[in-house]
């Protein structure tokens, strides 16, 4: 099983930088600098993350064509960890200590970043990770660039319960059963909480991964719903387990006016496998959204139509967040005068880019960035509208303030204090 | 004379004066209804300004103002702001529609606008398309058509907006339909359950009203009554009904967990019951039958590709025998090219055929792309009906026959043909059948086209209500086993059974225990269950059977 795996990787792989070698061209001089891209190509990740390999691609296509960085060419390693975990540490390995890359781009899953923090932490080298995730840490070599909870879950909830959103009073959290959905789940249920919602009126229920008959779990909802408060439905449902969802909700007739559902994994690539017209209203927050009407925006789509030579191919949060990822790197390089993660780890800290929506995007000391957050709704032609943002960028809270245990953390990258889970309760770094 | 002459004039006086005040009134007349039409189109085009900004504020007033003032046009123009259709050009002043042909059309005038390069969408939200529903329900209450009359009500049941108590009242009088005006009723009902300052005379009705209805919304509207009133008689009423409506909802919601108990299982009897031929007849663990589903959904989605827009609706009737004959031949590919190497060998045929089936994921990943692709419900197969409390969603009704259809045609496949005499002789006794002139090869080939063919069937069905991915097949080899090893191996009966059981079993557990625990519990009784009966729900007999 796992030869196989490792043969069609491998033959991936070879495919990949085949392609690579004739795209490039000349990029395989002598003098050049190479860049890690850890996003499974085949398997059940290979759905979300084949784009993020593409995203990167393009990006240091153009790098190379403005003229490299530092009067240098980069070079693309890709390889595939197959949605396979532990394989995404080897994987790692083989990128720092064989290829030596000097930054990685990569991972989607959390328990796949779990899975390679420690390499990455031994061999010292850099890690963007662009996806939304739970939060909950800080490491000094991985800079996150998706959003933690209080850059998406929190402010989609603050909507919902505002007379725009619906003055909504009843809530239903619904997640796949991992640990993005739980520790969100958890966060959400104490913010709630804070704000008076009683604890009837949560109702917290998971499913496995790729669960498909909705049926009952949709009767509950609908049930749940029907208590003469406003209902909304907060999902956390992962990946596959959308569509039959969805198709459940638009079968069994609830309406977004009715209950809407709020998703925080479900963007533009997603809704590409699904006939929206019943779903219209149903709600995504994100800190990006490819209907964003942005100069920038515009010329990165334009970008993006070109260069995978497909002219309908989606754009989503993800992308965008490597695209800031990127090119914060670039621009610590610069900074750094240096290649060497050590230096270029100090020199990310502030750093400050623009994001496709308008703004600039900014290195916090606690290796988040700030973001917008937008709540968008999905249309009849699978986009997402924006119906509210934040009036400006939001910092991420990456030890959630509501959380017993996680209250008393910060996490500070900057020297003296260095350290990612402060406690100032107790004044000593290491929770 | 004089006098009558005088008459006469006077007379004369008076027509003529008449004639005048006529003239007057029909001058003044004239110019009222030209005024107050001026007037009229002068609210309207205010009413239609407040859409150019383009944003929710104005555009609720808007949709408050065409309600309250109801223009011929106000129906049309909700309608199109519902549907993401009404479009504005904010330099020219110009608000329009589009309608459901595709036409653009002045939304003031309804004439038709050539230069369209300039207009951009009016954005709505949610709360704006429940004062969409809300006003569209009140302005189409009287509209001739009854099926739009009863749209219109179940809006205002939904919506409960009390601004339509008064044209909901005078309708109910007028109504003829004996449907329209039992929804008129319920939707006043609605109203009056939520409203303040109705009379207990008001809720007594409305109580009984919602008794009728008796479902989850009727239930949740009685309780705000018993919530608000402060009339004894009303109380007791509510509290009555409650209860009724209370063990109504307990029997029906029984009833549904059995439908989707059954629903489940007509799922995984699909998935489940060619891996019963392939496993049972010749003991062959593939493990990429879960992609010969796959195969069968991606079959659907290439036909609704090709299909021109006129045979859409019968995609699946070509889908069904496209997936048979695809899932089939690479089903005897399979068989010929590498199981037949490794009879007798299970554990090579396990990991060989698990290989194959990342090798299919992997080039279905190739051709058609890591994405999910969109397969579409012709309309027979979406949306609900109800009989009685219960809701059955049709595509589930419809895998339900597809799965009773293909069971029944598997068993006279196996019955009453000579392939099925020879497929059950070498499923009792493959030695025996050899020694009796059977080509046990060509059965073993067939059986495999057959078990993979049906497998692809199950695929048009699952394209219906999964993902159609190249992981497709994964969540639903385990399962499929599962049933396989409960129901007995080489009887479709015990396929059927175990289908049955398992299906029924996982959605009652699900409500109780939620959906991940039963799963688990689920698990452990099975294995429970094989360690006593280790040949499953119906065991095979036979000489053969235990080498």
């Amino acid at each position: 099983m796992s030869l196989t795996k490792r043969i069609l990787s491998r033959a991936a792989g070879a495919l990949v930088g085949g392609a690579l070698a004739l795209a490039a061209g000349d990029a395989w001089a002598d003098d050049t600098i190479k860049i890690g891209i850890l996003h499974s190509l085949s398997g059940t990740m290979a759905i979300s993350e084949t784009t993020l390999k593409d995203v990167m691609l393009m990006l240091i296509d153009e790098q190379n064509a403005k003229g490299g960085v530092l009067g240098k060419k980069l070079e693309a390693v890709v390889v595939d960890p197959a949605s396979n975990w532990p394989l995404f540490a080897e994987k790692a390995k083989e990128l720092i200590e064989k290829d030596k890359v000097s930054a990685v781009f990569g991972c989607w899953t959390s328990v796949s970043r779990k899975s390679v923090l420690p390499v990455f932490k031994e061999l010292d080298s850099i890690l963007f990770y662009p996806v939304q995730y739970e939060g909950e840490e800080s490491e000094r070599n991985v800079f996150y660039t998706g959003a933690a909870p209080n850059q998406q879950a929190i402010p989609a909830v603050d909507y919902l319960m505002s007379e725009d959103g619906g003055s909504v009073k009843r809530w239903v959290l619904e997640g796949t059963d991992y640990v993005y959905p739980r520790t969100t789940n958890k966060i959400l249920a104490a913010y709630l909480k804070s704000k008076g919602v009683a604890d009837e009126d949560i109702l917290i229920n998971y499913t496995p991964f790729g669960f498909s008959d909705w049926q009952t779990e949709v009767s509950k909802i609908k049930a749940f719903g029907s208590a003469g408060k406003k209902t909304a439905v907060v999902s956390t449902i992962n990946g596959d387990a959308n569509v039959p969802f969805y198709k459940e909700l638009g079968n069994q007739g609830i309406k977004a006016t009715d209950i809407p559902v709020v998703a925080f994994s479900v963007g533009e690539e997603e809704l590409a496998g699904l006939d929206t017209k019943p779903l219209v209203g149903h709600l995504a927050a994100w800190n990006y959204f490819e209907s964003i009407d942005t100069p920038a925006n515009k010329e990165f789509i334009e970008k993006w139509h070109e260069f995978t030579k497909k002219p309908n191919r989606t754009t989503n949060d993800p992308m965008e967040a490597h695209v800031i990822g990127f090119n914060m790197w670039v621009k610590a390089v610069e900074k750094a005068q240096s290649f060497e993660p050590d230096k270029v780890i100090d020199a990310m800290i502030g750093v400050s880019v623009p994001n496709l929506s308008g703004g600039y995007s900014t290195m916090m000391p606690n290796h988040h960035i700030t973001k917008p957050v937008y709540i968008g709704e999905i249309q009849g032609d699978g986009q997402l509208n924006t119906v509210w943002q934040t009036p400006g960028t939001v910092v991420a809270q990456e030890w959630s303030p509501y959380l017993e245990g996680s209250r008393d953390l910060i996490a500070d990258w900057r020297k003296p204090m260095a350290c990612g889970n402060f406690n100032v309760k107790t004044g000593k770094c290491g929770g | 004379m004089s006098l009558a002459v005088e008459m006469h004039g006077g007379d004369a006086n008076s027509v003529c004066r008449h004639g005048v005040a006529i003239a007057l009134s029909v001058l003044a007349l004239l110019a009222f209804l030209i005024t107050s039409s001026v007037a009229r189109a002068d609210a309207l085009d205010d009413t239609l300004a407040r859409f150019l900004d383009d944003k929710f504020p104005g555009t609720e007033k808007a949709i408050g103002e065409l309600a309250a003032e109801a223009p011929p046009q106000a129906a049309a123009i909700l309608e199109a702001l519902g549907d993401n259709r009404l479009l504005i050009d904010p330099a020219d002043h110009v608000v329009a529609y589009k309608t459901a042909a595709g036409a653009i059309l002045n939304a003031k005038t309804g004439e038709p606008i050539a230069n369209v390069a300039a207009f951009k969408k009016v954005r709505v939200n949610n709360a704006l398309r429940r004062a969409i529903e809300g006003a569209t329900g009140s302005l189409t209450l009287a509209n001739p058509d009854a099926e739009k009359r009863l749209a219109a009500a179940e809006d205002v049941f939904r919506t409960r907006d009390a601004k339509a108590l008064p044209a909901l009242q005078a309708q109910i009088a007028k109504e003829s339909d004996p449907r329209v005006a039992d929804a008129f009723r319920l939707a006043r009902a609605a109203i009056l359950a939520t409203s303040d300052s109705a009379t207990s005379q008001d809720r007594l009705a409305a109580i009984e009203t919602l008794k009728a209805r008796g479902d989850q919304d009727a239930q949740s509207l009685i309780d705000q009554i018993a919530q608000k009133a402060t009339d004894p008689a009303v109380k007791s009423a509510a509290d009555s009904a409650l209860s009724s409506i209370h063990t109504r909802l307990m029997m029906w919601g029984a009833a549904q967990d059995l439908w989707y108990g059954l629903s489940a299982s007509s799922v995984l009897l699909l998935a489940a019951i060619g891996l019963a031929i392939t496993f049972g007849v010749m003991g062959v663990i593939n493990m990429a039958h879960g992609e010969m589903v796959m195969l069968g959904a991606y079959a659907t989605y290439v036909v609704q590709l090709l299909l021109p827009p006129s045979l859409q609706n019968w995609s699946l009737a070509f889908a069904i025998p496209l997936a048979f004959l695809v899932a089939a031949i690479v089903g005897v590919a399979i068989e010929r090219l590498i199981i037949r190497y490794l009879y007798a060998r299970p554990l090579e045929t396990l990991l060989a055929t698990w290989g194959v089936s990342l090798v299919l994921q992997q080039t279905v990943r190739s051709l058609f792309g890591a994405n999910n692709r969109l397969v579409s419900n012709p309309p027979f197969m979406s949306g609900a009906f109800h009989v009685g409390g219960l809701e059955i969603t049709t595509n589930r009704m419809w895998i339900i026959a597809l799965a009773v259809l293909v069971f029944v045609g598997l068993q006279l496949v196996l019955h009453a043909t000579p392939f099925g005499l020879q497929l059950r002789a070498v499923t009792q006794n493959r030695r025996m059948a050899a020694a009796m002139g059977i080509s046990t090869a060509r059965i073993d080939m067939l059986a495999f086209a057959l078990g993979s063919g049906v497998a692809g069937i199950a695929g048009v069905a699952l394209s219906q209500i999964d993902n159609v991915s190249p992981n497709l097949g994964q969540g639903y080899i385990i399962d499929s086993f599962m049933v396989v090893v409960f129901g007995g191996v080489g009887n479709l009966w015990g396929a059927g059974l175990g289908a049955l059981t398992l299906g029924i079993a996982n959605k009652i557990l699900e409500p109780v225990i939620g959906a991940v625990q039963g799963q688990i519990v689920l698990l452990i009784v099975i294995i429970l269950f094989i360690q006593k009966r280790p040949r499953g729900l119906f065991a095979l007999k036979g000489r053969a059977v235990e080498a």
